[in-house]
């Protein structure tokens, strides 16, 4: 359990504020408002991309001291938010986890775990739980 | 020693090199990535040249750490980060001296914050394929124009090469026979900054 008394953020980070916003959308509806969600996508211009500054806004819009699980697609959206985290940094950026897991299935488990009010380490191993070995 | 109307030239230089080259690296990403490579690197060196003035205000190491800040904040892509990753790196160490072994010792370990970067390594057909041989030929005490052929004939031996990370490594075998798109673009900022240097000497 969390003993911070709050439930851990997920952040969904996508190239396609579309995809990013239909699956915090799926979030929602499947899993309810008990738990901080934040997404961002499309780079600076509105073109596909992501953002470093964009995913930091995202990150502290729902961070606590219970921490932020962070769901990625493709390349780009997981540099670019190892870069963000990094640039939080000690101690807060420890608190932050990209998760290695489908962005969507990975979003809605990761967001159910955290729900129940789970510790950050085991929100991150339910996701991680849906990535082939 | 670098004044600060040099830092501005060179970024200059950089970003209209980047820019009449931004068609042909989208294309060349088109071939074997997701085709954004020219513009993200565009809009990255276009936002580097509108700070110009700011970022040359700075001493050298400061003004590559906030190059690379620039270029992580503005590209979008996976090569801003990359990119930025190793002019934060290549300030950083050239902190611990800028005579030649100094600017070799600070290349080399950029290099290697790119690797960390990129979880990756050479050979498999990315930016570092340029990069580790530029940083030997500095090692080795080469400098100049050799510098630039040295980059150059590094991005055109990736055409033969397997991609096996990045986006390329989805195609599999179907990646060889196509010139790498971030070893391109590090070869022609290579070269950007060797002529650079020629003219300035």
């Amino acid at each position: 359990m969390s003993d911070t008394g709050q439930n851990v953020g997920i952040v969904i980070v996508s190239h396609s504020p579309m995809v990013a916003e239909g699956t915090a959308q799926m979030v929602r509806q499947m899993v309810g408002g008990e738990v901080p969600l934040a997404w961002c996508g499309g780079d600076l211009d509105g073109g596909l991309g992501t953002s470093v500054e964009a995913i930091s806004n995202a990150i502290n819009s729902v961070w606590s001291e219970a921490g932020v699980a962070v769901l990625v697609d493709l390349g780009g959206a997981e540099t670019n938010s190892e870069m963000a985290i990094e640039f939080m940094g000690a101690p807060k950026r420890d608190t932050i986890v990209i998760c290695n897991a489908p962005i969507v299935e990975g979003a809605v488990m990761a967001a159910t775990e955290a729900s129940g009010g789970a510790s950050l380490g085991e929100v991150v191993a339910t996701a991680q739980e849906l990535s082939p070995l | 020693m670098l004044e600060k109307d040099d830092m501005v030239d060179l970024i200059r230089a950089c970003a209209a090199v980047i820019e009449a080259h931004a068609d042909e690296l989208t294309e060349l990403d088109s071939a074997i990535g997701d085709g954004d490579h020219g513009y993200n690197m565009k809009r990255g060196f276009e936002a580097l040249r509108a700070d110009a003035d700011v970022i040359s205000d700075k001493p050298l190491p400061d003004a590559l750490t906030a190059a690379g800040m620039k270029l992580v904040m503005t590209v979008g892509g996976a090569s801003g980060p990359l990119f930025g990753t190793f002019l934060m790196s290549f300030g950083k160490e050239l902190n611990s001296g800028m005579d030649t072994a100094g600017i070799a010792s600070a290349f080399a370990k950029a290099t290697d914050a790119v690797a960390a970067r990129g979880k990756s390594h050479a050979g498999q057909k990315t930016m570092l394929d340029v990069l580790y041989p530029v940083s030997k030929a500095l090692t080795d005490g080469i400098s100049g124009r050799a510098i630039g052929d040295v980059a150059e004939a590094a991005a055109e031996a990736t055409i033969p090469i397997v991609a096996t990370r990045g986006r390329a490594s989805f195609l599999g075998e179907r990646s060889a026979g196509h010139m790498d798109p971030g070893s391109r673009s590090s070869a022609l900022l290579v070269r950007s900054v060797t002529d650079w240097l020629e003219r300035r000497a």
